[in-house]
């Protein structure tokens, strides 16, 4: 078996990346949970708009909604290319 | 038992269990079936509705394809009875079928028309078992919208893992349960098309992993099987091939939707030889 064990552990197990990208592909979806319907279509129009002055990725931006008791924050995460 | 009190029948709420994934082709019918099947086998007065409009399927997997006459949206749409479009299982008691329609669209589905048949059916029956078809669209959360319980069937694989997850956003935010501010509905993870060697080999997903990330409570656990195939073939739901390792799962996956504890089977690898393992036992590339 230690043979085996050994030959196994050349490469990572096909499972085990399976479950790391499975924690953060549900992670993502659930803190997306709960946010109003029109989040998609924000973060769409957004991004064409940040695209007519810089040119970015499609996943070059996140947003996100947080809200407390008494206010509620939109917070717009964009990663722009480094400056040549 | 509940059969003997049909006075107080009324008193008596059918439970609405919905079998869904988001993913296609991971099991639902097969589950649906078998669950119903299985259920009614234990006593049970049990219906399994097919929501798969335009591609109903169930009638096959149940062998009554040749007695449909009128589907669920004819009920719906007032063209015939719900006991005229019923089917009455051939080999089990206590046992109907609400068939799908071939030929309609989606869209022929309401909110309020498919409310009405679980009412109707809700007197008769203890249980309401959904087959929802494919999907995160209307047709999937017209099905799961009156839920009290949801069966989540999962497959050990990424994509499946990724649906079921989104399917549980839904249960929570856009169920009859989550619009009324009433208890949540009631979660269930079953794991189908599993192949103990190859999470043994480490290439398949192992069922703590997918319980882990979906974080909800299994409750069974399906083998990938040559019986179920073989049960398709002949419209006999698995579970009355006791025998096999897929019916006594959906057996055990049963007693424990009635409350019952059973240990769980079919987790661990076959013993296999050390040329087997190398050289493909579990289909290792
Ligand atoms: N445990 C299993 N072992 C082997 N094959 C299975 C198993 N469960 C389902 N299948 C097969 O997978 C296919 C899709 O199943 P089905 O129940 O129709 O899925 P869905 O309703 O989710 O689309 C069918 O060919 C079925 O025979
Ligand atoms: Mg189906």
């Amino acid at each position: 078996m230690r043979l085996l064990d050994f030959l196994k552990g050349e490469r990572k197990k096909s499972a085990s990346v399976a479950k790391e990208r499975l924690q953060i592909i549900v992670a993502h979806q659930r803190g997306q949970r709960g946010q109003p319907d029109y989040m998609p279509m924000l973060e769409q129009e957004l991004l064409e708009v940040i695209r007519r002055y810089v040119q970015v990725d499609q996943d070059a931006i996140s947003i996100s909604l947080d809200s407390d008791n008494d206010c509620s924050v939109l917070e717009l995460n964009v990663t722009l290319p480094n400056r040549d | 038992m509940i059969n003997n009190l049909s006075g107080n029948r009324k008193f008596i709420l059918a439970k609405i269990i919905v079998v869904t994934s988001g993913k296609g082709g991971v099991g639902k019918t097969t589950s649906a079936a078998a669950i119903a099947t299985g259920l009614a086998l234990r006593g049970n007065k049990t219906v399994v509705i097919d929501f798969d409009v335009g591609l109903r399927n169930l009638d096959l997997i149940m062998g009554c394809e040749r007695r449909v006459v009128y589907d669920l949206v004819n009920v719906i749409q007032g063209e015939a009875g719900l006991n005229q479009a019923l089917i009455r299982d051939k080999r089990t008691e206590n046992l109907h079928i609400l068939p799908a329609s071939q030929t309609r669209d989606k869209d022929a589905l309401t909110l309020e028309g498919v409310e009405k048949v679980l009412n109707d059916l809700a007197e008769d029956f203890d249980y309401i078992i959904c087959d929802s078809p494919a999907g995160i669209e209307r047709g999937a959360q017209l099905a799961m919208y009156f839920a009290d319980e949801a069966v989540v069937v999962t497959n050990p694989e990424v994509s499946s893992v990724r649906d079921s997850d989104r399917i549980l956003g839904l249960l929570s935010s856009k169920s009859r349960r989550a619009e009324q501010n009433r208890d949540p509905v009631k979660e269930h993870l079953l794991i189908t098309r599993y192949n103990a060697n190859r999470v043994d080999d480490g290439d398949m997903l192992n069922l703590e992993d997918i319980r882990e990330i979906l974080a909800i409570e299994l409750i069974g656990l399906i083998p990938e099987s040559e019986a179920v195939l073989r049960a398709s073939n002949q419209g006999v739901p698995v579970v009355h091939d006791d025998k096999s390792d897929a019916g006594q799962a959906y057996l055990d996956t049963v007693a424990r939707l009635m409350g019952e504890e059973v240990p769980l089977r079919f987790h661990a690898a076959q013993k296999r030889s050390l040329i087997s393992r190398m050289f493909g036992g579990g289909g290792r590339r």
